[in-house]
């Protein structure tokens, strides 16, 4: 149906969701289903002397306790592995179940199952671990001291991993020569990702048939099916399926395998019964995969004109205690491949240390490593402005990579596509009339009180990890193409099965818009089918940005397929040759006749019946397309932000967010501000009060919502969006992708602006989050 | 989020709620749950027995008389918000029931069971002290009173004994030349008080007459200030400034969001800001 595609239909998901009857992990019951409740060790480091289980097992109702032995009694390979190898990375074993020593609080250390749920709480309570506390590091500076406890053996230093990526020697020579430099030293706040459905799963073992269903919360339902039979259970991956019924969110916390699901399919297999394991907000916040916790050194060089002439980026970035799935390379290839940010930098390294910590593991969240990135090129940017005399605007304008000059290259390793950075910048300095607030800057300025500050960040993203077998060079264990299986039925509905897993985003809705702009039909008779190894063929699932890029391209790949399969069922009954068809509105035309033409049901009808057919054409109007892209995709924008700053108490409150954001074309602009929306809630959140504090004991202080503050509406202002549009020229649709631009693009306009406000006070930088006290602190220092 | 077993039981009346406390030892008391349920899901308490005293009318409502405005302990955040009665004769408290959590938490939540859990970052205490108000509660000996600034006694300690129910709180009605005002400055997590300054002023032919100030979330009960120097000023900015100055407290409190030294400060500031707006509304 022409039109479809850039409209706002609804959200076809959100009847089920706001009644109240979509159904989640947690409210599916089968027959016989029991429950588990994991023992987690409360030290971030201890010795398990012993573990005794004889008081939980008395109490009526338990079923089993598993512990570590019973992992090994089942002969399964029982690890929870990484799924992204670096040069020289360290891999000590993620065990499912922790056999002698515990790494964060949190971990694993027994299992019990119970005919229900408080049953299973109540005998978890009662699972006596003997522990022998030992010293531990939670903190990632202090984790590479000399005598810092190490997590593991194998592991000197506490490094994982020491990655570098760029030339030294030139950006040596460039600060060697530079006219003026800027430097900073800042953490990056680690976060917690609070999926507003905690993680949870079912499984259900079957015995006669060696076959188990695992119900779970997933974002890579056959990544997952691949972690957990290869690693974790032993089992083939023929007799697993996993299925993601309604998710809850995720924002990258549930791409992730996990220790807890698998050994909740252990019980199952164990017990030859279903059993259920939902997560508390407590349990999700010790051992869901955090993010960001970065320490960075970071320094600009440039010439007299304030063009940058090199960056050079010193990190520090934890891992936690384990080396969760993608954990690697979130702080490599995403992270200081995006160094480059929208500038024209003739030199540019990044130098990173993963190091192992006694705490959660940390892996991609919202953004993974590009937020990180643009905090630190953006940052440095706000400093340029000012040191060099340009101010904000000129400094970023002059750097920019020039219109006329892509496809570009930077220097560390990505070639952008496309992009048009003025545009968006002026755009975003019309929508805040820019003028206007510095004149109000100045006159509080000379008033004295609340100040107000203007903070920019010209972000670039990278969505779409690709292709395949470059990313496969890099250390990926996994290709990075996605697929889709489109059936036209006999009545000429659609079904469409994609391996790109919903879990929020409105794949259902988003996709039937691609599949019916493309074949002239309505949204309406399009269904689409995620979620489900059983279902679909395969797929790397939802992450990066990249369903509508990747995901999208591999439908409208199969599209393309039917109709010209189409054509040739046309050519057939019209008598007209293939060649002379033309498709249009959902009717196969014979060019220059109108009027010999068939609509699709009468094509899809005939491609079933098979009666009057081409001889050498198979039967059926499907078509399945694994796309492997060509390149990552590259949206941009700028962000404008004003805040006042009450200089009495360190208050902050956000007064104007403007967003100018290129995501190539749009499929439903309703859905894209929404995703903007979600990552600018997160954004701001990280810079302003998200933060996940570990006291040096490794105790999680901030392991409740009472303490760990998330943006809640009332802290938010109404956002103002605009777009402008480059599309993509590598993919058939001219996406971009628009899952993590507000949450990487905000922080540093959030900071830049504080720091803007507090410059009459000597201020430079306040590490996220910018609490009240430490900006009061800044302020009277 | 489990909570240990317990056994729950819901009174029809006062006087049965009373007899299930002689009843059951350690029993809890619940009208809003919104302290004690969350407590019970993390198993910080586990209290054997439950009473729900959660719909006894009798503790409902609000009405004036006689120059004194009357709140059952089972009356909720946001009647009060929204009491007619109390913009009219007291209109501090409804400003302060607005400032607690949401609006659902608002709608369950209890002025009873706010001020008998006594948490330092609620935003009721101050204002009933400042207020000078008058907490009564029952038992089966008889009833008693006393005033909110002897009822909260520690952190989480009130003045509330064993076979005692609240059951409702009395404060006078605000008189005329007399301007209130709570301000908050609230914990951007558990939506509490990090600091609650609560400030009245009388002002009588342009000279103040009466004057006061209670600060929340500082200590670990609200902390009353001398502003008496305000007495017999104009109200000046500098005079209030002066006055919210004297806040002190010897052991404030401090976590990772705002030590203690920042709390006192901030304490100070919005102390002052309080001030100045029960002026502006005197």
């Amino acid at each position: 149906m022409a039109g479809v595609l850039g409209t706002s239909i609804k959200r076809r998901e959100d009847p089920a969701l706001i009644t109240g009857r979509g159904k989640y992990t947690d409210d599916l019951k089968v027959e016989g289903m029991a429950h588990a409740a994991i023992v987690r060790s409360p030290y971030a480091h201890a010795r398990i002397r012993g573990i005794d289980a004889s008081a939980a097992e008395a109490l009526p109702g338990v079923l089993a306790v598993l512990t570590a032995r019973d992992v090994a009694a089942a002969g399964i390979p029982g690890v929870v592995p990484v799924g992204w190898l670096l040069p020289d990375l360290k891999t000590p074993a993620h065990p499912m179940i922790a056999a002698d020593t515990v790494r964060h609080v949190g971990d694993a250390v027994a299992v019990v199952v119970a005919e229900d749920r408080y049953i299973a709480r109540d005998a978890a309570d009662r699972v006596a671990v003997d522990y022998e506390p030992l010293d531990a590091v939670a903190d990632v500076v202090a984790a590479l001291e000399e005598r810092a406890p190490a997590v593991h053996d194998e592991a000197p230093g506490n490094v994982a991993f020491d990655w570098e990526i760029g030339d030294r020697e030139a950006v040596d020579a460039a600060f060697a020569q530079a006219a003026s430099t800027v430097e900073l030293d800042l953490r990056n706040n680690r976060l917690i990702p609070h999926a507003i459905e905690p993680r949870a799963v079912l499984a259900s073992y079957d015995s006669s048939t060696g076959e188990m269903t695992i119900h779970m919360t997933s974002q890579n339902p056959h990544v997952h099916r691949l972690l957990m039979t290869l690693a974790s259970l032993g089992m083939p991956e023929h007799k697993v399926r996993i299925v993601a019924p309604e998710v809850g969110g995720g924002v990258g916390s549930k791409i992730h395998h996990y220790a807890d699901e698998a050994i909740v399919g252990l019980c199952s297999m164990k017990l030859d019964r279903p059993v259920k394991w939902t997560a508390t907000r407590t349990e999700t916040n010790l051992t869901d995969a955090h993010g960001r916790d970065h320490s960075t050194h970071c320094a600009l060089a440039l010439d007299a004109d304030g063009r940058i002439t090199g960056l050079k980026v010193e990190t520090a970035a934890a891992m936690g205690a384990y080396l969760s799935t993608f954990a690697p390379a979130v702080p490599t290839y995403l992270y200081g491949t995006l160094m480059s940010g929208q500038y024209d930098i003739p030199a540019i390294h990044c130098h990173v240390i993963g190091v192992f910590t006694h705490t959660a593991p940390v892996d991609a969240y919202r953004g993974a490593g590009r937020p990180e990135a643009t905090f630190v090129v953006e940052r440095l940017m706000h400093l340029a402005g000012e040191a060099t005399g340009l101010g904000p605007i000129e400094v970023r304008k002059r750097n920019f990579v020039p219109a006329d000059a892509f496809p570009y290259q930077t220097q560390v390793a990505l070639a952008y596509d496309s992009g048009n950075y003025g545009p968006a910048m002026d755009r975003a300095l019309e929508m805040i009339g820019y003028d206007d607030v510095r004149g109000e800057q100045a006159s509080r300025r000379s008033n004295g009180g609340r100040q107000i500050g203007i903070g920019f960040s010209s972000y670039i993203e990278a969505c779409g990890l690709a292709p395949s077998a470059v990313v496969g060079s890099l250390g990926a264990q996994a290709g990075q193409w996605e697929s889709a299986d489109v059936r036209v039925h006999p009545t000429a509905s659609v079904t469409v099965y994609t391996g790109s897993s919903s879990h929020g985003q409105g794949h259902e809705t988003t996709f039937s818009q691609i599949v019916a702009d493309r074949l002239g039909i309505a949204p309406e008779a399009v269904e689409v089918i995620h979620g489900d190894t059983d279902l679909v063929q395969f797929g790397m699932g939802t992450y990066g940005s990249r369903s509508a890029a990747v995901g999208g391209s591999a439908i409208a790949r199969s599209v393309d397929k039917i109709i010209e399969k189409g054509k040739k069922i046309a050519a057939h009954l019209l008598e007209a040759s293939a060649e002379d068809i033309e498709y249009e509105d959902g009717n196969f035309r014979v060019a220059g006749s109108p009027d010999r033409a068939l609509g699709l049901g009468d094509v899809a009808l005939q491609a079933y019946l098979a009666h009057n057919y081409p001889d050498d054409l198979e039967p059926g109007l499907s078509a399945t397309s694994f796309y492997d892209p060509s390149n990552f995709t590259y949206p941009f924008g700028t962000h404008v932000c004003v805040v006042e700053v009450d200089t009495e108490t360190g208050g902050i409150e956000l007064l104007r967010y403007a967003a100018v954001d290129d995501v190539g074309n749009v499929i439903n602009p309703m859905i894209v501000d929404g995703q903007l929306h979600g990552g600018l809630a997160q954004g701001i959140g990280q810079a302003l009060w998200e933060n996940a504090v570990y006291d040096d004991s490794g105790q999680l202080v901030t392991g409740s919502l009472m303490d760990y503050a998330l943006p809640k509406i009332h802290n938010l202002i109404q956002f103002e969006l605009d777009r402008t549009t480059t599309p993509c020229p590598h993919n058939p649709l001219g996406v971009k992708g628009v899952g993590e631009a507000g949450a990487i693009a905000s922080p540093p306009a959030v900071v830049n602006a504080v720091v803007d406000a507090l410059a009459p006070f000597g201020v430079t930088h306040i590490d996220m989050p910018l609490t009240p006290e430490k900006v009061w602190r800044a302020v009277n220092a | 989020m489990y909570p240990a077993q317990f056994d729950y039981r819901r009174a029809g009346s006062v006087d049965e709620a009373l007899g299930l406390l002689q009843e059951h030892e350690d029993a809890k008391l619940m009208a809003g749950g919104h302290s004690l349920i969350p407590m019970m899901k993390l198993r910080l308490a586990q209290p054997p027995v439950v009473i729900d005293i959660g719909r006894l009318d009798e503790l409902k409502g609000i009405s004036e008389a006689g120059g004194s405005v009357r709140v059952g302990s089972l009356t909720t955040h946001a009647e009060i918000a929204a009491s007619d009665v109390l913009a009219a004769h007291c209109p501090v408290l409804a400003e302060a029931a607005g400032h607690i959590g949401d609006a659902q938490v608002r709608n369950r939540g209890t002025i009873g069971g706010n001020i008998a859990h006594a948490d330092p970052g609620s935003d009721i205490p101050p204002v009933l002290v400042l207020l000078g108000a008058s907490v009564h509660l029952q038992s089966p000996s008889g009833t008693r009173s006393g005033a909110a600034g002897d009822f909260f006694q520690d952190l989480l300690m009130t003045d509330v004994g064993e076979d005692e129910i609240l059951t409702h709180v009395d404060a006078p009605a605000l008189g005329a030349g007399t301007g209130a005002a709570y301000l908050k400055f609230e914990h951007p997590a558990s939506g509490y008080a990090v600091v609650g300054a609560a400030a009245s002023v009388t002002v009588h032919h342009g000279r103040c007459t009466a004057a006061g100030l209670v600060v929340g979330g500082v200590d670990a009960t609200p902390t009353a200030v001398d502003v008496s120097s305000l007495i017999g000023t104009d109200l000046s900015d500098d005079a209030i400034a002066a006055a919210a100055s004297g806040l002190s407290a010897e052991d404030p409190i401090g976590d990772i969001f705002a030590s203690g030294d920042y709390r006192v400060h901030v304490g100070k500031v919005y102390g002052k800001r309080a001030l100045a707006a029960a002026r502006d509304r005197a």
